[in-house]
């Protein structure tokens, strides 16, 4: 069986034998206790500003952020970014328990509509399992809650980031994730996104709306 | 994938004298280059996470049996399945075997350099399936019936004017009259097109950058997006990938995708990073109802145990073909197998033998760019010249150039006559450049003096002056590591 002759073959070039006590430990140790590499200076600096780092990293990457204080207002920022960009007032979201606490008929005319995205879906509205400030990255959980293709299949993509989920690192971000539902385990996907879509491929020039949202917004806001 | 890397001469002429390939090529490779440098600049770890990343790739490499079968054991614990394939056959097969399982007929598919290692479109479509590339470099490629030349830009090959009148073939049952003469029409037409077979997809094949022990997980990086609509539309996801993938954590993953993007364009990291891990669990509104992982070995075990073992550190971000003098001449497609440039010039002995790529490591100067730019330290000049060793010992390679090399060999193992020697041939050669202190003709060196001068020696032997520097300073003992 080809398992078994590649791993034979691998253990026969490293000189090793399957039932090393001491190579599996060194296993076992490294995924007990993930070591990590030190982390950026840029969010681990003393006086860094995890927010503000988060910010205009994302921001590099040309998605629009804004901050909203008060998460009461999130409709109405919303129905005003999409008036501003001329798109309908139409969101696809999921069943996340951010966005029940929210009353959503506050801003005239907006229309939600739960469940995975469609394709002809305008706009997905996702809410971030957290913030990575080094690179302005928002880490997302596939789910009921937040489904996949809300980020992917829509020309727009809004992420509701609560303040209190932004943190220094991804390492970070893989220890609340731990923590939240168990080491070892994760949802089916685990989306990193720090930006729209994009794409050099024809003559090198970048096109941002290759595949995937032609739009990005990000809002900051609070935990309740 | 056919392999024409016996012709490595013969192409890079071809290359050379392509107007449009070198059009293509003017100013590319150099953007990303200085893109590079700027992330560097403005990640102050960046060289230390380098040793980081060479340290625990070496620490995976040591353990990778044990590695992969924790990284088995929790794709199955996530409900997913993982074939194991000794060969490009086996990998082609087994892929097969899942689509013909699932009753597939159409199939998407993100970037992935190992699918062309394994000529996996043509085995699909050889058993009637239509298989659509869904990375947009890639799609532009499938139309022109070609293979990538770069391994994270494959159609850095083809000028913008040369994708319009592709498109404008192809896509014939749109308006003939239609704008397409900006980037961002060619863009939006592949999208629209695409669409339609993201969401018609039966089976989506992706590759993976890296695999992760402690979860069972595979990760891709995308700027398009195509990845992920590749694997979340489709009713199957498979993930074609190879054993040296694997690292064993989550964190591990992170210090390597902080190298990855800024080594290969220059980004702080791409658009989208995603960590995919058996198939939708219940209660998902979305997602893929199976997935399964194709763990390719072809050859890498055996590198494992040779002196080319380092090449398997290897997270293919394509900086050591960007800042190559020879590939930023002759493009990819000379090196004439799935992986060009430097690393390349290392691998593909490695996978498809010496006696077929042997003239990759020739093909190089040693400016030593590439090792100096690699994010994972990879002594790419020091193992080409393992090949090139391995490739004098098996008696390969042209004869003349075998005599020269062998009687070179006998002259400067006996210092006693090529000091001598030296010295007299440095003086003469001086005074026959005359006031130019170059030399339009060599002997037997005409086919390198038919192009260009041959610089003069100055008149004094490298062991002379090193002599001298000698009495003025302490040589160094060590050599300090770079």
């Amino acid at each position: 069986m080809s398992r078994r002759a590649i791993l034979d073959k691998i253990r026969q070039s490293l000189n090793a034998t399957p039932n090393d006590q001491a190579r599996r430990s060194a296993l076992d140790a490294r995924i007990a206790n993930p070591p990590r590499a030190p982390a950026p200076s840029r969010v681990a600096a003393t006086g860094s500003d995890t927010i503000a780092c988060f910010k205009s990293e994302l921001e590099k990457q040309l998605a629009t952020v804004v901050e909203i204080d008060n998460p009461a207002l999130i409709p109405s920022a919303i129905a005003s970014y999409l008036e501003a960009n001329k798109l309908p007032l139409r969101l696809r979201h999921g069943c996340d328990p951010y966005l029940s606490q929210i009353n959503w008929t506050s801003a005239a005319g907006l229309t939600l509509n739960s469940g995975p995205a469609a394709p002809n879906d305008p706009t997905g509205l996702s809410v971030a399992f957290a913030g990575v400030a080094e690179t302005g990255t928002m880490v997302l959980q596939s789910g009921p809650d937040n489904p996949v293709t809300l980020g992917y299949l829509p020309d727009t993509h809004i992420i509701i980031v609560p303040k209190s989920r932004i943190l220094a690192t991804y390492e970070d971000a893989f220890e609340r994730l731990r923590t939240a539902i168990g080491s070892g385990n994760m949802p089916r996907t685990l989306n990193w996104i720090s930006g729209p879509s994009r794409t050099a491929d024809i003559g090198g020039r970048i096109v941002i709306g290759a595949h995937g949202p032609r739009r990005l917004l990000a809002l900051i806001t609070a935990e309740k | 994938m056919h392999s024409t890397t016996p012709n490595f001469k013969k192409n890079a002429r071809t290359a050379l004298a392509d107007s449009q390939l070198q059009e293509a090529l003017a100013g590319l490779p150099g953007g990303l280059v200085a893109q590079r440098a700027a992330a560097r600049e403005r990640l102050p770890e960046f060289d230390s996470l380098r040793d980081y990343g060479r340290d625990l790739r070496n620490h995976t490499l040591d353990h990778l049996d044990l590695y992969l079968e924790r990284y088995e054991q929790q794709v199955i614990a996530a409900g997913g399945h993982v074939h194991w394939a000794q060969t490009a056959d086996d990998a082609c097969s087994a892929i097969l075997r899942i689509c013909s399982e699932a009753d597939a007929r159409l199939v998407t598919k993100g970037k992935s350099m190992v699918s062309e290692e394994i000529g996996l479109n043509h085995r699909l479509e050889g058993s009637g399936l239509e298989v659509v590339e869904t990375d947009l470099g890639e799609y532009i490629l499938q139309i022109r019936k070609e293979t990538p030349s770069h391994i994270i830009a494959p159609a850095i090959h083809l000028t913008q004017k040369q994708v319009e009148s592709d498109f404008r073939l192809q896509h014939d049952h749109l308006s003939a009259n239609r704008k397409l003469d900006e980037p961002a029409e060619l863009v939006n037409e592949a999208r629209q097109i695409l669409r339609e077979k993201f969401i018609n997809a039966d089976v989506g094949i992706t590759g993976a950058n890296f695999l992760i022990a402690e979860t069972g997980s595979s990760i891709i990086v995308t700027n398009e997006g195509n990845g992920d609509l590749t694997q979340s539309l489709a009713k199957t996801h498979i993930v074609i990938t190879t054993i040296d993938k694997v690292v064993p954590t989550l964190n591990d993953a992170a210090s390597l995708l902080r190298l990855l993007a800024r080594s290969a364009t220059g980004q702080e990291i791409t658009a989208y990073t995603t960590f995919s891990t058996g198939p939708r669990r219940n209660g998902d509104p979305d997602g893929p109802q199976n997935y399964h992982v194709v763990l390719l070995d072809n050859g890498r075990s055996e590198i494992l145990g040779s002196k080319f073992k380092e090449v398997l550190r290897c997270i293919r971000c394509g900086a050591c073909m960007n800042h190559c003098p020879v590939y930023n001449a002759v493009g990819g497609h000379a090196y004439g197998w799935v992986y060009p440039g430097p690393i390349g010039a290392v691998l593909n002995p490695g996978l498809i033998g010496i006696k077929e790529a042997g003239q990759l490591p020739n093909a190089s100067t040693f400016c030593g760019r590439c090792e100096a730019v690699c994010p994972m330290r990879i002594p790419l000049p020091k193992l080409m010249r393992h090949w090139r060793e391995a490739e004098f010992e098996q008696t390969r390679g042209p004869a003349l150039a075998r005599a020269a090399l062998r009687s070179w060999a006998a002259f400067a193992a006996r210092p006693w006559l090529y000091h001598p020697l030296a010295r007299v041939a440095a003086r003469i050669l001086k005074f026959s450049s005359g006031s130019r202190g170059s030399l339009s003709w060599f002997p037997f060196a005409h086919r390198w003096t038919k192009d260009r001068d041959l610089p003069a020696p100055q008149g004094k032997t490298f062991q002379e002056l090193w002599a001298a520097r000698g009495k003025s300073t302490t040589p160094k003992t060590k050599r300090s590591a770079r």
